[in-house]
């Protein structure tokens, strides 16, 4: 079986992102940019998978412009078989991602699909769910543990009320939570391992999908700043202070 | 005449709190008439609560085996065929409708808007991005049925005193057997659900312990407040996962939010937002969580919390 796992280049966790002035968008030039970390949850548990011998290969799948190679050949690094980028230089919604990849997923015969439950710069948390849909396969959203036996995957989600399990048959999609795993760190040597490793460049165009935008952003602005609060020395004056403002009785 | 869908959340027996903050919202949209959608099974109980909230229009009740629980390829591909003739189609964004809408939108063959924040005209709207660091407002073509995720902090929920009409429906909708529910391990407490406290109480990865944490049931159960707790305290299991606040676990408005032990991560930000109130209990000065906080208090949370439970004793 071949797994599938969506690659997006997004502005590093650790950044501050800041909108610029004229309302146009955030601040980019110059930004750390990395793998979604949900991304690389997802990449190790396809790994974890292909490692107990579940799965032949690790296919990992950026839509993106030429720069996103960056981004693949650490996937290759962390222990991707291979990579395909998917060249789009316009910014993708979640339900032309989902076409470009269910695209290569019938040109590749993949098993299983594996993508993050969000990607940390848009927030939309829609890509795997839309894949599921046009391909007509099972789901399991924020995953937080998978089992596979024979062709059927008994998957444990983290929902509001608690942890639901469910069980469905391949081939499927799964989008991955926090806790399903914790990725692996990159080696030295894998990383010149990763250079040589197929890296494959296609387009929309070649895989028939035309893009299909519909909506406009029409403005970009910083969201309104809390005002400064105070600091108090005791329990006495917190509590009084909580009074005063009449969240405590 | 436009109108709204709103896919009820339910538990199997009561309708969720996502649904009465979806009826707010969906008045924002100027339509004419709101409609609530209950798939459930049974479902009698879940659709006489949402027909009870004032506002709404009709309820449509699919009551089948299959709808037991809430399977989002089950659940899918019939409210694909309810949302026929509706300008809007809507959910909240709990893992219930980022679960299942953007699946329904796919089968629509339209896009979503996730975490609708704000109606800002019928067809333009508020959304946060980047962890809730910038705001985009985005507008979608007037012709095109919107899919949308409600932010349900953004929203209060709806009152009681309406009266809507109950009407079964059944949808010729074929339903895969390809996903199937194994079980669901809830924890069973008495606090106060998150999602929905007036004053929430949340530890971090200061508590240092699964025991320590009590300090936090504690102090919450004096004040009658929800638990809630960072990754930090998650990923250490300290305490369950549904416990998460943040933008990867639930983003929540309380009257009252007390972070204690917590250092005020981006991530972990993004869900206490629209708090009315922030309370920083931390022993580091420079702890960025005191940047928004309203009430700071610095110390040592295993001397002030037990003095704050014993204080609040009375
Ligand atoms: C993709 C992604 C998504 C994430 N999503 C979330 C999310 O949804 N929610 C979330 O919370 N985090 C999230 N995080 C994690 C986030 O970045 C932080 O790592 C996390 O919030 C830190 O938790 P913490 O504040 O408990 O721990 P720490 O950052 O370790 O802070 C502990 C704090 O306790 C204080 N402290 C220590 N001892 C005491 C004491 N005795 N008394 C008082 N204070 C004390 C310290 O000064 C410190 O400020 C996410 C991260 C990523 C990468
Ligand atoms: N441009 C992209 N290229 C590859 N995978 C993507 C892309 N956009 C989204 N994905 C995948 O879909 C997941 C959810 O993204 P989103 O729906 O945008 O929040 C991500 O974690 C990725 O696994």
């Amino acid at each position: 079986m071949k797994i599938l796992v969506g690659v997006k280049r997004v502005v590093d966790y650790n950044v501050r992102v800041r909108v610029k002035p004229d309302g146009s968008g955030v601040a980019l030039d110059g930004v750390k940019m990395s793998i979604n970390p949900f991304d690389e949850i997802a990449l190790e548990e396809a790994l974890r998978i292909r490692e107990h011998g579940q799965a032949t290969e690790v296919v990992a799948v950026a839509i993106g412009p030429d720069e996103v190679q960056t981004q693949l050949r650490s996937a290759l690094a962390m222990g991707a078989d291979r990579a395909i980028l998917v060249k789009c230089e316009a910014a993708v919604e979640p339900r032309d991602v989902a076409r470009a990849l269910l695209a290569v997923i019938k040109q590749e015969g993949i098993g299983l699909a594996i993508l993050g439950k969000q990607a940390i710069d848009d927030d939309a948390g829609q890509t795997g769910q839309m894949l599921a849909a046009l391909w007509q396969r099972p789901q399991v959203s924020f995953a937080s543990k998978v089992e596979l036996k024979d062709s059927v995957a008994t998957v444990t989600r983290e929902v509001d009320s608690g942890l639901e399990t469910l069980e469905v048959d391949l081939p499927a999609v799964i989008t991955s939570d926090l806790r399903l795993n914790e990725p692996r760190y990159i080696k030295l040597p894998d990383i010149m391992k990763a250079k040589k490793k197929p890296l494959a460049v296609t387009d929309m165009a070649a895989l028939g999908v035309s893009l299909a935008p519909q909506f406009k952003v029409l403005k970009t602005e910083a969201p309104p700043q809390r005002a400064r609060g105070i600091m108090v020395k005791d329990v006495a004056e917190l509590i009084a202070e909580l009074k005063k403002r009449g969240v405590l009785s | 005449m436009s109108r709204v869908l709103i896919i009820a959340d339910h538990d199997g027996a009561h309708l969720g709190g996502g649904a009465t903050r979806c009826v707010t919202a969906a008045g924002k949209f100027g339509a004419a008439e709101i409609h609530i959608a209950v798939l459930a099974s049974p479902a009698a109980a879940i659709a006489a609560e949402a027909a009870a909230l004032a506002g709404v229009a009709k309820v449509l009740v699919v009551e089948r085996a299959e709808n037991a629980h809430p399977l989002a390829a089950v659940l899918a591909p019939q409210v694909a065929k309810l949302a026929a003739g509706y300008e809007y189609l809507i959910g909240p964004s709990n893992t219930f409708g980022k679960d299942l809408l953007p699946r329904v939108a796919a089968l629509l063959g339209v896009g979503q808007v996730s975490d609708l924040m704000s109606v800002e005209g019928p067809h333009t709207f508020k959304r946060p991005i980047y962890a809730g660091n910038a705001i985009i407002t985005v507008e979608s073509p007037a012709d095109t049925i919107l899919v949308a995720t409600i932010r349900t902090a953004s929203f209060p929920a709806a009152a009681n005193g309406g009266s809507a009409l109950i009407e079964a429906v059944s949808t010729d909708a074929a339903l895969p057997t390809h996903t199937r529910f194994v079980s669901l391990s809830a924890a069973k407490n008495d606090r106060p659900d998150l999602q929905s406290a007036a004053r929430v109480v949340s530890g971090g990865r200061a508590l240092g312990s699964a025991d320590n944490f009590k300090l936090i049931y504690t102090l919450a159960a004096r004040i009658g407040a929800a638990v809630g707790a960072s990754r930090a305290a998650v990923d250490a299991g300290y305490v369950p996962s549904d416990m998460q606040v943040g933008q990867t676990g639930k983003i929540i408005a309380p009257a009252l939010y007390m972070a204690i032990g917590i250092s005020g991560a981006i991530q972990h930000l993004t869900g206490i937002k629209d708090a009315r109130t922030i309370v920083a209990i931390n022993k580091d000065a420079e702890a960025p969580i005191f940047e928004v906080a309203d009430v700071g208090l610095i110390g040592d949370l295993f001397k002030i919390v037990p003095e704050l439970t014993a204080a609040l004793g009375g």
